[in-house]
């Protein structure tokens, strides 16, 4: 067991878990943060996507000792500040508008991959965006619904 | 944002569908958005907050696991339990524990739900034993000391050699002997496909939670709550009101749970029973794959007669189909397979013979499409082959033979309505500027046409990496069940003005991503004359809502949809009836207060004038059918034979669209999953293991390998639904593999008969043709020629 401080969505935490338990896992049944989803457990679907320090990574990939001392957010500190407010967030508030979920199960994921993107300073071109969503699996949509609504986010095309 | 009406320019073409209305894509997509409501739970979904099955926290509950075969075929003599381990803290249960029948409630019911000793294994990673305990990590560890004793016995994995027929059909029409003998031309082919999977990215899982009079909920991630409930008294012993099941947030289902999550929860609620609390049944991604149905492999052999301007005179077509271990819903796969086998095309003689047998693999269900994408595959292909021979455009060929008004299908069906074959395959042609496009790439190839081969490579014969090429595909897809299927479901669906006020929908139709939340209150509220909104979806939970049949067949806007707007009339005629006539918006409130709930049952009726003789295949297959055009361009890699599907264009008659970007989103996800079948999905398998068992291994298009879509919607409404619609979830899996098959011929010059279009197959099948890759190159240029 090793303690491990971080934050989470803006909250600092601190637990001791075995250092080898995976962020996921630790998201799902410690902290009760079920927004981030497991699809394969082997780092490629991307539904457990999470940004450690601003990058995306599959959380099932990241075990606890990686993670001290660092930031991690999660769908569920994505709109934080909005969701006070009881509304979305631009980049959710896209999603929604442009179709870009259906099942909704790759969709916490996505948006984490798409907000890294989006940080970074991403813009509008279709490939680009591809790239950057590459990681994340859906097999509802077709991808065409998302890649517009992050290009949409992009450009500034939004609301 | 601005809102614009939905433009509806009228298209009415010769013969066919004159009542036809276009959706037309592009820049306005948003602005369509903005006049419909936005998906109903989407800000649950995208704030994490939805609930899915493993998100479902039930204080106590165990973890539970399943013991699994590891042989295709064997004689089970007895489970073992390690005699050095201490067994107290956990249950194991096996088919001696099972209170009612061991059988999966479906069709033939010939699967067992835990093998039993004497029984016979049938095929690899088929439940055998079950163990739960307290925590994850015991049962991990207790699993491995759980040991089956068999003895071996011979598996067949050969759908062809194999005599046991889980289901058979011939449909016949006209004399094609004759036929064949005063034709111009003859032309044969094989064409074969192999397993698919769903590939939902949620995984099957189910949480059993037992009551305390012996009563059992299940909560589940599933299409189709009332076949698990009936499962659940079957194999379980309860009475109708002892067993509830409750549908969680769905991750995504396409067929892949529609009949499995039963067994699953068999499982789990065997295990709730043995140890008295809730147990958690989740797969992972690989038992998933290894365990869980896929789409049956096929093997499709046509035989053609036409004439030389393309005027089909008969076709001559044998299907089988590789069911795998147990029956689950083969013959009707089987059956939807044979009657859309010959496509979209008037023919005067046609003889379809398909079975379905058993083999020794895990048992192949339901998918998106349903038998239809593997026998379609074949047809178009096919048909685009007999245009290559002949010298005639695949537009050409489809314009002189697709189905119009009065034309007669293989069982005698007459074609009353609703037909817009010809408009779907218009506007693909012209949207994706074909002919011009087939001309240039033309062009380029007879460019790349003898000017030599790059040494070491096996197609380059210039200074192009790549090659393009743009393929057509045309499909129909009968809309709703098959057959009598409807009629023997005989659903029910209620509409709710509830003693408060609220009006309310109650359906066992799930939402697993498809929109059916957003859009039961849309038709709904149109027939009230209230807002969207105001209409609420009672939560999926037998205990609540009535049979109103399985999520599946595409039938639930159509059927469900339309069992529900006849429910909405009713209810606004018998409120606005006692409230001197005023509108229901007016006086709904008001009424509920005075005069309490009002709940309308809708039965489905049979739609007037169709019949289907289910023994003779013959009569009305389906009420009706959707149409669907697919082009899809393709650049191939001339040193790797690697295909990327540059972008397609999908035409959808859809009969009425309820919401366009709902729809539209059926649409591009139909056709990646077909782009995906084309190129690169496929299971390998060994001593009848899936031995890409990982989604490491099993790969489905990521964003990078999508191709860039434009969908066109088109309505030929259906008059035996009261809002025309026919359903859109399948006719895109149908239509977009053959498209991206023609393509690649139109690239480099090789027809491939088998799916997926692997660059191992695609050099193979240039080696087959010309011998070596100097001949291969030169055969890649002369386009004209076949591979046969």
């Amino acid at each position: 067991m090793s303690r491990v401080r971080f934050l989470v969505n803006g909250t600092p935490t601190e637990l001791e878990v075995p250092g080898m338990r995976r962020l996921l896992d630790v998201l799902r049944e410690d902290l009760g943060l079920t927004g981030t989803k497991e699809g394969c457990g082997e780092g490629e679907c991307g539904a457990c996507s999470v940004l450690l320090d601003g990058q995306v990574v599959d959380s099932c990939l990241v075990p606890m000792s990686q993670v001290d001392g660092r930031i991690v957010r999660t769908v569920e500190g994505l709109a934080l500040a909005a969701r006070e407010r009881g509304t979305l967030d631009t980049l959710q508030d896209a999603f929604l508008t442009f179709g870009a979920a259906q099942c909704g199960i790759c969709t916490p994921g996505m948006l984490m991959a798409a907000r890294a993107y989006l940080d970074a300073g991403g813009g509008p071109e279709s490939d680009a965006i591809r790239e950057a969503i590459a990681g994340n699996l859906c097999r509802c949509t077709g991808y065409q619904k998302i890649v517009e609504a992050i290009a949409a986010v992009a450009a500034g095309d939004v609301g | 944002m601005t809102t614009r009406t939905m433009p509806r320019p009228a298209v009415a073409p010769d013969r066919s569908a004159p009542d036809a209305l276009v959706l037309r894509p592009g820049a306005m997509t948003r602005g369509r958005a903005a006049g419909y409501p936005r998906r109903r739970e989407g800000p649950a979904k995208l704030t994490g907050a939805a609930k899915y099955t493993d998100d479902l926290v039930f204080p106590g509950a165990w973890y539970g696991a399943t013991i699994r075969s590891t042989e295709a075929r064997a004689r089970l003599l007895a489970v073992e339990l390690d005699p050095d381990v201490d067994w107290s803290g956990v249950v194991v249960v096996t088919a001696a524990d099972i209170p009612g029948e061991n059988l999966v409630a479906s069709i033939k019911e010939d699967q067992p739900v835990l093998v039993p000793v004497g029984g016979e294994i049938r095929h690899h990673s088929e439940p055998v034993a079950l163990l739960a305990g307290p925590d994850q990590a015991t049962v991990r560890r207790l699993k491995s000391r759980i040991r089956l004793v068999t003895e071996p016995l011979p598996p067949i994995f050969d759908p062809e050699a194999s005599d046991h027929i889980f289901a058979a059909c011939d449909i016949g029409r006209g004399d094609v002997e004759a036929a064949f003998a005063g034709a111009d031309l003859v032309l044969e082919g094989e064409y074969r496909v192999g397993h698919q999977e769903q590939l939902y990215i949620e995984n099957n899982a189910m949480i059993a939670v037992p009551g305390e009079a012996g009563e059992m909920a299940v909560h589940g991630s599933l299409q189709c709550p009332y076949y698990v409930h009936r499962a659940m008294k079957k194999t379980l012993g309860l009475t109708s009101s002892q067993a509830r099941v409750v549908q969680a947030e769905t991750g995504g289902g396409f067929g892949g749970k529609e009949e499995y999550p039963s067994i699953i929860a068999l499982h789990a609620a065997l295990l709730a029973k043995k140890c008295g609390r809730a147990v958690r049944m989740i797969y992972d991604r690989h038992e998933d794959l290894a365990a869980t149905t896929k789409r049956h492999p096929a093997i499709v052999r046509h035989r053609t007669a036409a004439r030389t301007d393309g005027t089909l005179l008969a076709m001559d077509i044998e299907v089988v189909m590789d069911g795998g271990a147990y029956c689950t819903l083969t013959p009707v796969v089987l059956s939807r397979g044979a009657l859309h086998a010959g496509g979209p095309y008037r023919c005067p003689n046609v003889r379809i013979r398909a079975r379905a047998t058993r083999t020794n693999t895990p048992p192949n269900g339901a998918f998106r499409g349903f038998g239809a994408p593997q026998t379609e595959f074949a047809m178009e292909t096919h048909l685009n082959r007999l245009a290559d021979r002949l010298g005639l455009s695949p537009a050409e060929i489809r314009r002189r033979n697709a189905y119009v008004l009065g034309d007669v299908t293989p069982t005698g069906q007459v074609l009353r309505e609703s037909v817009a074959a010809i408009e779907v395959l218009g506007l693909a042609v012209e949207a994706s500027e074909f002919e011009r496009v087939r001309a240039a790439t033309a062009r380029a190839a007879a460019e790349r046409r003898g000017s030599g081969t790059v040494p070491v490579s096996p197609l380059r014969s210039g200074a192009a990496r790549t090659a393009s090429g743009i393929g057509l595909a045309l499909a129909w897809h009968g809309a709703g069940f098959t057959g009598s299927g409807e009629v023997q479901i005989g659903s029910v669906a209620a509409v709710e003005l509830t003693g408060d006020g609220r009006v309310r929908v109650l359906v066992a139709a799930t939402e697993m991503g498809q929109g059916t939340s957003t859009i039961f209150p849309i038709m709904v509220s149109g027939e009230l004359g209230i807002a969207a909104e105001a209409v609420e979806m009672a939560p999926v939970d037998t205990a609540f809502v009535p049979d109103s049949g399985p999520t599946v067949a595409s039938r639930t806007a159509m059927v469900v949809g339309g069992l529900c707007i006849e429910a909405a009339r009713r209810l606004r005629a018998e409120v606005e009836g006692r409230n001197d006539g005023r509108p229901f918006s007016e006086v709904y409130g008001a009424d509920a207060a005075t005069h309490g709930a009002t709940r309308i049952e809708q039965h489905f009726e049979p739609y007037p004038g169709i019949s289907f003789d289910d023994a003779t295949y013959r009569g009305d297959a389906y009420p009706a059918f959707g149409w669907a055009a697919c082009v899809a361009r393709v650049d191939v890699d001339l040193d790797t034979a690697e295909v990327a599907v540059r972008d397609v264009v999908a035409v959808d008659d859809v009969g009425k669209v309820i919401h366009p970007i709902l729809c539209e989103g059926q649409v591009e996800g139909g056709t990646l999953q077909a782009v995906g079948y084309a190129t690169i999905e496929e299971i390998k398998l060994e001593d009848g293991r899936y031995l890409n068992d990982r989604l490491a291994t099993y790969l489905i298009p990521t964003a990078l390998d999508a191709p860039a879509m434009m969908t066109i919607l088109v309505e030929a409404p259906f008059s035996g639904a009261p809002h025309g619609a026919k359903g859109v979830g399948e006719l895109p899996m149908d239509v977009g593999a053959p498209a991206v098959i023609a393509a690649i011929h139109d690239a480099v010059g090789v027809w491939i008969t088998e799916l997926p279009a692997t660059p191992e197959r695609i050099l193979a099948a240039l080696h087959a043709q010309g011998g070596d890759g100097q001949a291969g190159a030169a055969a890649a240029a002369d386009r004209g020629r076949d591979a046969e």
